[in-house]
């Protein structure tokens, strides 16, 4: 029987396997598929996000009860911030772009575990799910914020212990895949795919699968006494029964924190991906890169402190953090130059991906040094628990990672679906996002400087003016949000044919078909060069 | 049979890699000890909070139970060795034989868990018990851990036995799979693995008047080294569970 190499050739959109309809999908164990559950379920999740947001900020817009009461207000930021980070950020750009394109950018067919890799998704669905429905049921939606923070959530008549064990769930996805891609990545390199020469993207993937194995066991174990102390009384974080709450807030934050660089680290391994490509260069620094990814995941470990400076600590523990905190800015800056290295005397292209891209810069700054405030000891007094906080913690996940999750769609848009995006409707969304998110955070940064304090529906009416700006900016947010969407929605359909290679990228995934093949690669290629040779690819037009 | 097909058998096949489903094990376990981390950095918080109480506490349990267990576990390891070891020598029987004692030697465990606690709960001595309320924090807090950190413990045993319920057949396999062409209705053709599950389907749009088939013999050794993995995979699984035992008895049982 001759082997005809043609039928490997069908996208993998079009392939038509065991299964059919919607089932072709969601039982699929190609991590193309999977990546594309991922991504269409978390930005979907991302909308309700942005909804409750909006109407958050539309409370704000003026002091006392405008839309909703406190307790609706309480429920609305929990909410709002478990969908955000539990939902959306931090599965994220690896388990939606990871999945994607790891198994493509080190020349393997698919991931260490395929199935592990469906039942991940599966998890995931499973603990959104619960978290849904802990909304309706027993007591009601949650209102303790999304760090459910001892003693208050052991006591709250709202429906903490369903919440909890949704977020419970939702570890263990995550955790499912940090396994997955760490063994992926040991294990299924193409040959001559030496670790230097792996794409900076893998190389941040690679760190946060160890972040993610290493640290979520400990936000499952939390979780989970949080709801046997619910059910049974324990007593472990219960002052009543001798307990100690302050021991739930280390332990929440001994995984939260490290979940912090979950969600930036692979931001960051777009980023070095994109500027090479737009500048036709070759990333400057590249161990640099790699090991700062590294050093983050590992010092990213060691500060969670920094959340607790007015909790109650010892003033050793507190400059120990406070040290530790400033440490991690050494390699976030060795990351921010060596990108503007690579710029320099490049060829920059200013496609939307690297408009986007370089938004990112920009905002992550503002983020990166607003976290510098947050972190050192005395301003954080001032302005813990304020809108600043708010205000700079957006600016890292939203300006930062959010950005970048846009940036990467626009950029790997053609390789997943096959179709380009058209430039204007970007641009145009580029800049109402641009607008309306400076409008809406930087506004808060003030306020908590003012001393506006976070989680509350009312504020004293001398903040209002800088409260209308940024309910103001959550609007033009919102429209630029829906210029995006809507023009990636239609170019899926009618946007014009991919070619292989259309921003002349270096990398594997540029030099195979789009949509990539069912099975990436009829034959393992081999390797032979490093990932950012430009040298032999054509510029495009 | 098509392209395709092939393709579907192939597939399963490269996938599979011994030394991957080793790391993805180990790390597995890592995140099991993470998870047991927590509860004994609590531990070791609350004994340097309350020193005297834990003292007083520990006194309360029964360390004959506690030994008996311990070795009932440290037993169930060697058995779960000797599977290992006899699955690497291919005696299956043998193999199938240990790794059901293992389970039964679970199981007892469990049992003796079993009157231990009731045995604690009919004193009074559980969260929330009006008993428990008149004793010092430190003991709460002790029987707190107590019952948070064997529980977790006593729920490791009963996954380890149902794992092992699912390997047995796994352990005691001869390593070998059929697959079968067949056709279900008068269009769908499909190739189904004797063990079950479709390892391809086609509904051709039009009429077949000629299947070619090539037969794939799959290499017994191969065959043979992914069950010896699963096998080894659960060993390692029980091990951890006995090597967390083996931190809780002198922490909750010898330390008085
Ligand atoms: C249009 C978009 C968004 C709007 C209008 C918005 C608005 C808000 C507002 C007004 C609050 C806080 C309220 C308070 O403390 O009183 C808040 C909290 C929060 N937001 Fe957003 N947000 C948006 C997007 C995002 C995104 C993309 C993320 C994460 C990736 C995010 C994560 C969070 C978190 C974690 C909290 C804290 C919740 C808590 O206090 O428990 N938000 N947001």
């Amino acid at each position: 029987m001759a082997i005809d190499i043609g039928a490997a050739e069908v996208s993998y959109l079009e392939h038509r396997g065991v299964h059919r309809g919607i089932a072709s999908w969601v039982l699929s164990t190609d991590h193309k598929r999977i990546g594309i559950l991922y991504l269409t379920s978390l930005l979907s999740f991302f909308a309700v996000g942005v909804l409750i947001g909006i109407l958050m900020r539309l409370e704000l817009i003026a002091p006392g009860e405008t839309l909703v009461s406190a307790r609706v207000y309480n429920s609305m930021f929990t909410l709002h911030g478990m969908i955000m980070i539990f939902l959306f950020i931090i599965p994220g750009i690896p388990a939606a772009f990871g999945n994607f394109f790891l198994p493509i950018l080190i020349g393997a067919k698919d991931v260490a575990f395929p199935r592990l890799n469906l039942l991940s998704w599966w998890v995931y669905v499973a603990g959104a799910t619960l978290a849904v429905l802990s909304l309706f049921s027993g007591g009601g939606a949650p209102d303790t914020g999304w760090t459910f923070y001892a003693p208050y959530s052991l006591r709250t008549g709202t429906n903490v212990t369903l919440a909890v064990f949704a977020a419970f769930v939702l570890g263990f996805s995550s955790i499912l895949t940090g396994i997955n891609f760490v063994t992926t990545i040991h294990r299924l390199r193409a040959p001559g795919m030496s670790w230097f020469r792996l794409p900076l993207f893998v190389w941040s993937l690679y760190a946060t699968a160890w972040v993610q194995v290493l640290a979520t066991p400990i936000l499952a174990l939390t979780l989970m006494l949080v709801m046997l102390e619910r059910i049974v009384g324990l007593g472990l974080f219960d002052a009543a029964r001798g307990g100690d709450p302050l021991l739930y807030q280390h332990l929440f934050w001994i995984y939260s924190h490290p979940a912090v660089y979950i969600m930036i680290l692979p931001a960051m391994g777009v980023v070095s991906e994109i500027i090479p490509t737009f500048s036709r260069q070759k990333i400057f620094g590249y161990k640099a890169i790699a090991f700062s990814s590294l050093a983050i995941a590992f010092v990213g470990y060691l500060v969670w402190g920094h959340h607790m400076y007015t909790s109650g600590m010892s003033d050793t523990a507190r400059w120990v953090f406070s040290l530790l905190t400033f440490l991690v800015a050494v390699p976030s800056g060795i990351k921010v130059f060596n990108w503007v290295a690579t710029l320099y005397k490049g060829a920059i292209d200013l496609a939307p991906p690297l408009l986007y891209t370089l938004s990112f810069i920009f905002l992550f700054m503002i983020g990166g040094f607003t976290g510098l405030i947050s972190g050192a000891l005395a301003t954080n007094l001032h302005i813990h628990d304020t809108a600043f906080v708010v205000g700079h913690f957006h600016y890292v996940m939203f300006g930062g990672t959010g950005f970048m999750l846009f940036a990467a769609l626009l950029y790997w848009f053609p390789k997943m679906f096959g179709r380009m995006v058209p430039a204007r409707p970007m641009w145009l969304a580029w800049l109402l996002m641009f607008i309306g998110f400076n409008a809406l955070y930087f506004p808060m940064l003030i306020l908590g400087w003012m001393g506006m304090p976070r989680r509350y529906y009312d504020y004293l009416p001398r903040f209002q003016p800088l409260n209308v700006v940024s309910t103001a900016g959550s609007w033009v947010l919102a429209l630029g949000l829906a210029v995006f969407f809507v023009t990636l929605w239609r170019a899926r359909r009618h946007g014009e044919i991919a070619p292989a290679n259309p921003w002349g990228g270096s990398t594997l995934e540029w030099q195979i078909a789009s949509p990539p093949p069912v099975e990436n690669f009829e034959r393992i290629p081999v390797i032979e060069r490093g990932p950012y040779e430009y040298g032999e690819i054509p510029p495009v037009e | 049979m098509s392209d395709a097909a092939l393709g579907a058998v192939a597939r399963e096949h490269e996938h599979h890699d011994a030394t991957g489903a080793k790391i993805g094990m180990w790390l597995f376990l890592f995140t099991e000890f993470l998870l047991f981390g927590g509860l004994f950095l609590l531990y070791a918080v609350y004994r340097t909070k309350f020193p005297a109480d834990f003292h007083f506490a520990a006194t309360t349990l029964d360390v004959r139970l506690g030994t008996v267990n311990t070795a009932i576990l440290l037993t169930s390891s060697l058995t779960m060795v000797l599977s290992v070891a006899a699955h690497e020598r291919d005696n299956r029987k043998l193999s199938t034989a240990f790794l059901a004692l293992t389970m039964l030697l679970g199981l007892a465990f469990l049992v003796n868990k079993y009157f231990e606690w009731s045995t604690k709960i009919d004193h009074g001595l559980f969260p929330g018990a009006a008993e428990l309320a008149t004793h010092a924090p430190g003991e709460k807090l002790f029987y707190g851990l107590y019952y948070a950190m064997t529980g977790l413990h006593g729920l490791h045993v009963l996954i380890g036995i149902a794992v092992m319920a699912f390997v047995l057949p796994v352990a005691a396999r001869r390593p070998r799979r059929r697959v079968r062409l067949g056709t279900q209705s008068a269009s769908r053709l499909a190739l189904t693995a004797e063990a079950g599950g479709e390892l391809w389907a086609e509904t051709p749009e039009d009429a077949v008047d000629e299947i070619e088939v090539s037969f794939l013999y799959e290499h017994n050794e191969e065959l043979a080294k992914r069950d010896r993995i699963v096998v080894e995979n659960t060993g390692l699984y029980w091990h951890l569970v006995d090597i967390v035992w083996i931190f809780l008895f002198p922490l909750f049982y010898l330390i008085t």
